[in-house]
């Protein structure tokens, strides 16, 4: 019975609480190990774009092209607003750690302006991305996809400022309207189980007809060249491609068809920006609970800003993702 | 809790009065990085355009800075730089081998589809 006795007592001492095991309590901890085992699931994403991109190394699209849009501003800008997005992001990780900083002092109004701002810094990130998935899918300039699922785009040879540069035309400005007999399949005119997304707002043969018309526009194939440009044909081939191989018009990015090169580079783009937005959103939910946790006082009673640390570490993981998914998207 | 902060950066080249301060320091440090990042993503020196190990040296420079913004991130704004010398290596360490397995395995593999495609056993240029 002693011996029982005492045996409780050494457990109660080494498992009963209050132990803090690498100077770092139990939350804490647990908050790392989380963060461990998220680092990888991205790492596992972002290694597997990096298969796909290796595996389509020759014909993998350049990202300086794909994203090139600032809202309110026309024109060509790539990198910039992305840039922006970072800084935001970096700059609601600085908040955050003034507000665990606060929270060490025990200055309850200074984490609760902290915690806002940091709220306010996510999601204005969150509104970005989805702008930029916005553009993304509603595409630019339109292409024609092949047979064997590549792209075409198209453009012409112009002189700005003294040099030939090649520039992007647009599929609407130059396809011929033809009266087309192709309708779109409804459950009211065919099978009635089956039903078909909208059609592409041009036929190939009309892409066709417009650009035997135009005669300076050419087109442009995915395959890269070695000066890491994509390699553009000659007028006949560019006529041969289109006529031979094309098979629809795509104008933007979905999960299926990608106007910008490979689908696989969409598919990445949307499921790893998107868990990460996913991350990013509900990390803007858990700091506005403790937002308001901190304003009733709940910490201020326990003696103890802990909480604020424990999700700033997750808000900081978050941050620390993006500079990741920032590097491999829109740099490398 | 870790209320004594370590107060250096750059192995004690630039030391900080306050962990506020410190902050603020690392802001300018991590925002310069990126601002260095977006110039050459956007100007793309032909001189950084050579192939280093498999890839472009630009490529390299990119990766390489963005392991230091991570560091950075890592050490001063979730405060491993303060926890235990045994936590930072459980956390770090398991990461760093885990990837890197990850890593050599996933583009090691998407180098070999590569080659099968373009020397021409699986046909996809039409």
């Amino acid at each position: 019975m002693n011996t029982t006795v005492a045996t409780t007592e050494t457990e109660g001492k080494s498992w009963g609480g209050g132990n803090q095991p690498l100077k770092a309590s139990y939350g804490k901890m647990m908050m790392w190990f989380f963060i461990v085992s998220d680092a990888l699931t991205f790492s596992g994403f972002l290694a597997a774009y990096g298969f796909s991109r290796f595996k389509f190394i020759g014909s993998w699209p350049i990202a300086d092209e794909v994203f090139t849009h600032v809202p309110f501003f026309h024109g060509n800008y790539p990198m910039i607003y992305v840039a922006f997005m970072t800084f935001v992001l970096i700059m609601s990780s600085v908040t955050m750690v003034l507000a665990v900083d606060a929270g060490h002092h025990m200055k309850q109004k200074a984490v609760t302006w902290y915690m806002f701002l940091t709220v306010i810094g996510g999601l204005i990130f969150v509104g970005s991305q989805a702008w930029e998935w916005n553009t993304f899918i509603n595409g630019d300039y339109g292409a024609v996809q092949t047979k064997g699922g590549n792209i075409l785009q198209f453009g012409k040879y112009e002189t700005v400022e003294g040099e030939t540069v090649f520039k992007r035309v647009a599929v609407k400005d130059f396809a011929a309207a033809m009266p087309g007999e192709r309708v779109d399949h409804e459950r009211k005119n065919g099978l009635w189980y089956e039903s078909e997304g909208t059609l592409p707002e041009f036929s190939v043969d009309e892409v066709y007809t417009g650009l035997l018309a135009k005669k300076d526009i050419l087109v442009r194939t995915q395959s890269v060249n070695e000066k890491g440009e994509k390699t553009i044909l000659t007028r006949e081939e560019s006529l041969k491609q289109i006529k031979d191989n094309g098979k629809q018009v795509v104008h933007g990015a979905n999960l299926q068809v990608n106007e910008y090169g490979s689908p696989l580079f969409a598919d990445f783009f949307f499921f790893i920006t998107g868990f990460h937005g996913f991350h990013v959103f509900s990390g803007v939910i858990i700091n506005i609970i403790i937002f308001f946790n901190v304003i009733i006082g709940t910490y201020e009673r326990r003696k103890s800003y802990e909480m604020v640390e424990k999700v700033g570490l997750y808000w900081h993981f978050v941050d620390l993702v993006w500079v990741f998914v920032f590097t491999f998207f829109y740099l490398v | 809790m870790a209320h004594a902060h370590k107060l250096e950066i750059f192995r004690g080249l630039v030391k900080f009065k306050s962990n506020t301060q410190k902050i603020w320091g690392v802001l300018i440090f991590l925002t310069l990085v990126t601002a260095v990042e977006v110039v050459l993503g956007i100007y793309k020196p032909d001189a950084l355009m050579v192939p280093v190990l498999g890839m472009k040296g630009l490529n390299w420079i990119f990766i390489i800075l963005t392991l230091v913004k991570a560091y950075y991130i890592t050490w001063d704004f979730m405060h491993m730089r303060d926890e235990t010398k045994s936590l930072r290596r459980m956390v770090v360490w398991t990461s760093i081998f885990l990837i890197c397995y990850l890593i050599f395995i996933l583009l090691q593999e998407g180098g070999y589809i590569e080659s099968v495609y373009s020397n021409g056993y699986v046909k996809r240029d039409f």
